[in-house]
């Protein structure tokens, strides 16, 4: 088992700053489980009260996956004969916690539809072409400031059941495991200025504008690659440890 | 909280593009010694199989360290160890993980926790994680003084109790309906 002694050999000091339990946070932030527009929620929701979890050690540890990320797992580009087509895009940011601080040594991994809006997923079968240069996924881990960074291709927006004429947004699909169990996270990161946002129950499943806004990305000139890819920057912010001892105690 | 934190969005149906690795399953190997699999099905509202779930667990070893990034506790000795374990459900709404039973851990208020295993479970259409704790129905004196399993109404603590079975334990995931999983906000 090779693969799973190699966190032994880490660059890294281990991390002794573990917060004795984090923040929890503000209504709003996360959708409702039970959100009617997106169909599948129906029979999927908790229907009984969610019970307060305390942040013990089990909550406030959390795996060490680093050894996940190959050299090349952030380059979506290359994994093939040839170039994906579509939009070159450089996808970067930080990965903080809610005070700010850059979370280094976070596993970040993504999955993506090709340029046309088709996923490589023998349950995607919609017409739009697969593209036999591009299989989108990518792993990386963050760096001592809390920095990913990987290449793609822009993702296509795509059409799905859940009502006439339903559409996604186009969007990258992000997991981000944390520190802790309690800083576990999935979302999607989606582009500026799309015109599906108002239309998309998934994105519309975040009740406050802001919070919103958090899972939208920005153009950055600063971070293009001059005659070869346009870029954009995304920042996730995880939760941070809980503002005083006693807040979450049980 | 200086920042707000950044929303959860469903895993969708398409999770296994990027998501499931090599050796998923096994929190530790399966030829250590008391080696066991936790297995169960994943099942919606309407009684039927949830075919695209992803169900991750976080667990102590034995002794009740844990294989992390902070060195809690020490470093486990138990050769191969890793803690977490991350599977997609088959087209049966079936998991299973590879592990080891996990040892007694402290808890709040300086006593100890029954031996459990932290569950988050990801599919299409639940928006945010649904987090829940397998705890071992053969523990009864230590499951009686945990303090977590205190809070849950006595009528619904035994949808978190795994059942023994040949070789392991049996825990399903109820999202929804008759005999629904304790969920906790995590
Ligand atoms: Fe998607």
């Amino acid at each position: 088992m090779a693969e799973v002694t190699a966190r032994t050999r880490s660059p890294y000091a281990p991390v002794t700053d573990t917060p004795a339990r984090y923040a929890r946070e503000p209504a709003g932030t996360h959708p409702a489980l039970d959100h009617a527009p997106y169909k599948s929620t129906a029979l999927r929701h908790p229907k009984r009260p969610l019970v307060h979890l305390p942040h013990t050690v089990t909550e406030v540890t959390g795996p060490q996956l680093r050894r996940l990320a190959g050299d090349q797992d952030n380059n979506l580009l290359v994994h093939h004969g040839g170039e994906p087509i579509g939009e070159r895009i450089v996808v970067s940011g930080r990965v903080l916690d809610t005070e700010g601080k850059p979370l280094r040594e976070t596993l970040v991994e993504i999955w993506q539809a090709n340029a046309a809006g088709r996923y490589r997923h023998r349950a995607d079968r919609w017409p739009a072409p697969l593209d036999p240069n591009f299989s989108g996924a990518g792993r990386c881990v963050t760096d001592e400031e809390g920095r990913y960074r990987f290449l793609t291709i822009k993702p296509g927006p795509y059409p799905w059941g859940n009502h006439y004429n339903a559409w996604r947004p186009a969007h990258i699909h992000f997991s981000l495991l944390g520190r802790a169990f309690a800083q576990r996270l999935v979302t999607q990161m989606y582009f500026p200025g799309d015109q599906l946002f108002p239309y998309d129950p998934i994105f519309n499943s975040v009740r406050d504008e802001s919070a919103r806004q958090r899972m939208i990305c920005r153009f950055s000139i600063a971070r293009t690659e001059p005659s070869w890819a346009t870029a954009y920057e995304f920042d996730v912010y995880l939760r941070g440890p809980a503002a005083t001892p006693f807040e979450g105690a049980l | 909280m200086i920042f707000g934190p950044t929303p959860s969005q469903t895993v969708g149906p398409f999770f296994a593009i990027g998501l499931p690795f090599d050796g998923g399953a096994h929190a530790a190997p399966g030829d250590v010694p008391g080696a066991i699999t936790i297995s169960g099905a994943v099942l919606d509202g309407a009684g039927e199989p949830v075919h695209d779930a992803l169900v991750e667990t976080w667990q102590a070893d034995p002794w009740g360290r844990f294989v992390d990034l902070h060195g809690w506790g020490g470093r486990s000795d138990l050769e191969g160890f890793l803690g977490f374990a991350r599977v997609a459900t088959d087209e049966n709404g079936n998991y299973v993980v590879v592990t080891v039973k996990p040892g007694p851990t402290p808890g709040p208020g300086g006593g100890a926790q029954a031996p459990h295993i932290d569950v988050s479970v990801f599919a299409r259409g639940l928006l945010h994680r649904c987090v829940t704790r397998i705890y071992f129905a053969d523990e009864e004196e230590l499951n009686a003084a945990d303090r977590v399993l205190g809070t849950v109404p006595e009528a619904r603590r035994g949808t978190l109790l795994a059942r023994p079975t040949d070789g392991g334990y049996r825990f399903d995931i109820r999202l929804q309906g008759p005999g629904e999983t304790v969920f906790f906000d995590p």
